[in-house]
């Protein structure tokens, strides 16, 4: 009986998370109507979407799963690609952007998934900085290949290029014909990509990615995965798979990933492998362990902190950046050492809460 | 012949990462921690020898040294600033925070000394001519090579004979053991950060003779070579460290020259997961069974 009023009551958070972000979709938009949205906070909108999923699908794998990866935005990298290409190469096909948009993340979402599962094979034997040094590795071959990779497309299809030992320097070496479209062009990446990704379309992104990540956690499968990070040896012991729920958190998180990746690819007129790199999935790393590892809404919280952040301290100009730094010192120093904790826990009753939202 | 040059210029950029690598190596070793902000002190290092050399009119030698004292009082600095109030914290925690130095010395760097980048010219010129001038080996590799061993064998000593030595290898073992041994942790963790920072002003200066573009970024992607490096070899291991810089070095020099430039980093990151999935500990790193 007691058992099934606490379920009830998790049940209740995951409804009241959802409306949270249903209402904070309505809110923004009636701002944005009556004009108390500027162009710079308006830009924003979309690329916190993707952080806020990118940051939730993170904490899959290093909250809930227990293993740190520091290459996450190598699946968003993959998504934001293989989304574009399929958008771009489908714009006679499917004149909707909707459609066209909502093919993106698929594609995204299953490409980043087939990555997520390949990478999480090695995975099965690494662990802890091992394993860590092996995503972040992952990450800067992804970054790499995208940035020697070449798509065109003409009337006979899709044309792929790959500059291995220089042997392709522009797009007119994949030997198309007559007017065929250049869609990736190696380094400088995407040009010329229509903007498809909206608000909305960020907000139901979101939608799904909470209700895949917390239904996952509160399942059977979820329940193996916390397990696996609390005791491998234990939970092994009492016949759980390791090798498929390691896996299996991998690829979920990447998929998301992926997705997020195709809504961010989708915002911007010219992509590039460059902006997926190291620094960026350290920045989503931060999200994640800012906002309390294996914590969803802490994540969400975190991502829209720390993404106005350097925005609002636009009026610092050159100290901005230093400011940014020091306020993450600050509040994962306030946040973790004993001491700084009893001393906040005096002053403010409910100090976790607090914490989190600093 | 023209292979063997590419092997001495892949063994000083691997002498580069292998110094860098002992610093990363030796702080995790003993502080459990990856401290991300050792590529941002190489930097540090390569400016204020920069600054010594152009702007102060100082000999090499001495500014070498001034870099080498400024990021041993930076290192000791930042460690007791932000990484020892949290030393009980979870390790992730204790990641953020070196990215928070990191994020900081970046920034830092920009204000002081600007987004342009300087031409740093290197510690030393010329080159030595071997076979009748059918190898050239530029002075500056040969001295870092030299520097490289001279460094592994003067830690390797250090931490085996000195007293401090002994304390931050009986502190990497157990720390609470050590203290209750009667050692100071918390001097020994310093103690190692400045050594560490000390190796970090002695790479910059090294890195940026090689690659003499000096920016407040230049230290980010040798410090990730370097961690890949000390992984490679089997992190918190010296001889690992030395082994897997080295050995990173040759294969990106290698694979720049025979297989593709573009892919030359691509090539090092697999065939470190290749070697990882093969020895999960690393090439000289202790595999430590779990017990149950």
């Amino acid at each position: 009986m007691k058992k099934g009023k606490k379920i009830n009551g998790a049940v209740l958070k995951d409804y009241l998370t959802y409306a949270a972000v249903v209402l904070a979709f309505i809110v923004i938009t009636v701002l944005d109507q009556q004009g108390f949205i500027n162009n710079s906070t308006r830009g924003l909108l979309v690329p916190i979407c993707c952080y806020i999923v990118m940051a939730v699908s993170l904490n899959l794998t290093v909250g809930i799963l227990g293993e740190l990866n520091l290459g996450h935005a190598g699946f968003m990298s993959v998504g934001a690609f293989s989304g574009v290409v399929a958008s771009l190469s489908l714009a006679d096909a499917i004149p909707s952007p909707v459609l066209r948009l909502v093919i993106a993340m698929v594609v995204g979402a299953a490409f980043a998934a087939v990555v997520g599962l390949l990478i999480g094979l090695p995975v099965l034997r690494l662990k802890g900085d091992y394993l860590a040094i092996v995503t972040l590795a992952f990450g800067e071959i992804l970054k790499e290949v995208i940035n020697a990779l070449y798509v065109g497309q003409d009337s006979a299809g899709l044309h792929f290029g790959f500059n291995f030992r220089n042997n392709i320097s522009s797009i007119n070496d994949l030997h198309m014909e007559e007017g065929a479209k250049a869609i990736i062009k190696g380094a400088q990446g995407v040009t010329g990509n229509e903007k498809l990704a909206t608000f909305g379309a960020g907000i139901v992104l979101i939608l799904i990615t909470l209700f895949i990540v917390m239904n996952l956690v509160r399942s059977r499968s979820g329940r193996a995965i916390m397990a696996i990070r609390d005791n491998r040896i234990a939970a092994e012991s009492v016949g759980i798979n390791v090798t498929k729920y390691k896996l299996m958190a991998f690829a979920v998180s990447a998929a998301l990933a992926g997705a997020a990746g195709a809504l961010y690819g989708s915002n911007y007129a010219s992509v590039k492998a460059s902006t997926f790199d190291f620094n960026q999935s350290i920045l989503i790393l931060m999200f994640g362990v800012l906002g309390g590892l294996g914590n969803i809404r802490g994540s969400i919280i975190a991502a829209i902190v720390l993404t106005i952040l350097p925005e609002a301290l636009r009026s610092f100009e050159d100290l901005r950046m230093l400011i940014y730094a020091i306020v993450l010192i600050l509040v994962m120093i306030a946040t973790n050492n004993p001491r700084v904790k009893t001393l906040l826990g005096c002053i403010i009753p409910r100090k976790k809460g607090s914490s989190a939202n600093e | 012949m023209v292979f063997l040059s590419y092997l001495i210029s892949g063994l000083s950029l691997g002498s580069v990462y292998a110094i860098i690598a002992l610093g990363y190596t030796m702080v995790y070793g003993i502080a459990k921690m990856l401290n991300f902000a050792h590529g941002d002190v190489i930097m540090v290092g390569g400016y204020i020898c920069f600054i010594a050399t152009t702007n102060l009119g100082l000999p090499v030698w001495l500014a070498v040294i001034l870099s080498m004292a400024v990021c041993t009082v930076l290192g000791v600095v930042i460690e007791g600033l932000a990484y020892k109030p949290l030393r009980q914290a979870p390790s992730l925690a204790v990641l953020i925070t070196a990215i928070g130095v990191s994020y900081f010395l970046q920034n830092a760097a920009l204000l002081l000394w600007g987004a342009n980048p300087k031409m740093f010219s290197p510690v030393v010129t010329g080159t030595l001519k071997l076979f009748g001038g059918q190898l050239t080996i530029s002075y500056v590799s040969l001295l870092t090579i030299a520097a490289c061993v001279i460094i592994m064998v003067g830690l390797t000593l250090y931490i085996n004979k000195s007293k401090m030595g002994k304390a931050m290898r009986a502190v990497s073992e157990d720390k609470g053991a050590a203290q209750l041994m009667g050692i100071n942790v918390n001097r020994t963790i310093s103690t190692t950060f400045a050594i560490g920072s000390a190796l970090a002003a002695v790479a910059g200066v090294l890195y940026c003779s090689f690659s003499p573009m000096l920016m407040p970024t230049t230290g980010s992607m040798p410090g990730i070579k370097a961690f890949t490096a000390a992984v490679f070899g089997g992190i918190g291991s010296i001889p690992g460290a030395f082994l897997g810089g080295l050995l990173l070095g040759i294969i990106e020099s290698l694979a720049k020259a025979y297989i593709s430039t573009s892919m030359a980093n691509s090539i090092v990151f697999a065939v470190l997961i290749i070697v990882l999935v093969v020895k999960p500990a690393g090439l000289l790193g202790k595999y430590v069974p779990e017990k149950v």
